[in-house]
């Protein structure tokens, strides 16, 4: 069966769908230059349970719920669930953890790096620097062999068993739903100002979570993968569909009014332009040595993957440390340790590049 | 001759990088590339394209791809 989403024109579509639908879940509620941003609402996650006690951001965001389910069912429906794990999980673990915090320090995934700039941020600017920098050095360990090993097959249920887990996330979510004022319902922390509380209706947030995984799911769309495929193969396939991405975000921006350039005052963002650099390059490092963006991790995990299932667990356990340790930014700059801890992430992550690597025959 | 690639397993973009590597140093004229994913067949069979191959042959065994590629 011919896989018409995996085509030129098929990337190109699913980025401008992205882009789009991550405008509306904006006009509909969500953060500023946040319609959709993976490191953020699984920060957010981290919140509503209690991972990290920052207040602002404690919100069970039902996207990356619908992110898993929707690649699931796709992957599903198509034939293409390869429930699979054993590829040096640590490892992936630890390569999430550090992608979270880079991605705090800059505030933002390389998805929502994007939609800063379709929105008029240009701090972005120094973020996808960063990125492609991060990305850059990856590309130079995968061309020493750099290589985390194969993963094997394994039990179905192992492979849904991420899936079951956010079923589980929207369960709780439906039982303990926000109590109007309270900052927690039994369970789940609820933000009462700042980023965690502005959301989208959770039904629409939701669905376009699904839609978006399916989509991702069929597509392989990867914002880091564009960046790795131009600079490793010359390839321009993925490419498209995030230039897509950017170009639909910024009319659909425009269209409702979204867009404002500058560089002060840009919703959940700072100026330092040095560590918005930084923060990408440990991120894009990171997530090049793990073989895909923080979406593509989500999107991989639904269809089956557990070691793309452990870094996305990384990325929640790296948000509790980057708030409970002051490691992530805010809108006034970077936190006491960010610095600190994008240091010590580069050591890891360039440890974990030059010291796996299997000697080539 | 024939030279294989076993990619079977390896996570983005090792496939794909094993596959090219097997273009630039094999003298033979096909390769069998065996992965494990749909995104991995995808990925080789756009790779190698463009690269003066082609992809001669597919077959599909229990979830898994072995990919014929012969100098076009």
């Amino acid at each position: 069966m011919k896989n018409h989403f995996a085509s030129k024109w098929g990337i190109i579509g699913v980025g401008a769908a992205i882009g789009v639908l991550a405008a509306l879940l904006q006009k509909l509620g969500n953060p500023g230059n946040m319609g959709i941003c993976v490191a953020c609402f699984e920060r957010d996650i981290a919140g509503a349970f209690g991972l990290h006690r920052a207040g602002v951001v404690q919100y069970l965001r039902p996207e990356i719920v619908g992110f898993v389910l929707g690649s699931c069912g796709a992957a599903l429906a198509f034939r293409d669930f390869r429930p699979r794990t054993g590829s040096a999980p640590f490892v992936r673990f630890v390569l999430g953890i550090f992608a979270m915090i880079g991605a705090l320090v800059f505030l933002g995934c390389p998805w929502r790096a994007m939609l800063r700039l379709a929105g008029g941020d240009m701090n972005a600017i120094f973020g996808l620097l960063g990125l492609i920098a991060g990305v850059y050095v990856g590309t130079l360990f995968l061309k020493n062999g750099y290589n985390l090993g194969p993963a094997k097959k394994t039990h179905p249920a192992a492979g849904l068993l991420i899936s079951l887990i956010m079923l589980g996330f929207l369960a709780l979510a439906l039982i303990y739903p926000q109590i109007e004022g309270q900052p927690k319902n039994d369970i789940l922390f609820y933000s009462l100002k700042g980023p965690g509380a502005m959301h989208a209706p959770f039904v629409i947030s939701l669905a376009i979570g699904l839609g978006v995984g399916i989509l991702a799911q069929r597509s392989r769309f990867c914002t880091m993968g564009a960046f790795r495929d131009l600079i490793l193969f010359k390839q321009t396939h993925l490419f498209g569909g995030v230039v897509a991405l950017i170009v639909a975000a910024f009319l659909a921006n425009l269209a409702m009014g979204q867009f404002h350039a500058g560089f002060a005052g840009q919703p959940v963002a700072h100026t330092q332009g040095v560590w918005n650099f930084m923060g990408m390059v440990l991120a894009g490092l990171a997530f090049a040595l793990a073989g895909g963006c923080p979406g593509r991790q989500l999107f991989l995990a639904g269809e089956g993957d557990g070691d793309a299932a452990v870094f996305v667990f990384g990325m929640i356990v790296g948000a509790g440390f980057a708030h409970n340790f002051g490691l992530a930014s805010s809108p006034k700059g970077v936190g006491p340790h960010g610095i600190a801890a994008v240091i010590i992430g580069l050591i890891v992550c360039l440890g974990i590049g030059w010291f796996m690597r299997k000697q080539r025959a | 001759m024939s030279t294989t690639v076993d990619a079977r397993g390896l996570s983005c973009p090792q496939p794909v990088l094993d596959t090219l590597t097997a273009i630039q140093t094999t003298r033979d004229n096909t390769i069998t590339v065996l992965v494990d994913t749909e995104a991995s067949k995808e990925n080789v069979t756009r790779a190698v394209q463009g690269k003066g191959w082609r992809v001669s042959n597919l077959e599909e065994n229990d979830g898994e791809y072995s990919l014929t590629l012969t100098k076009s």
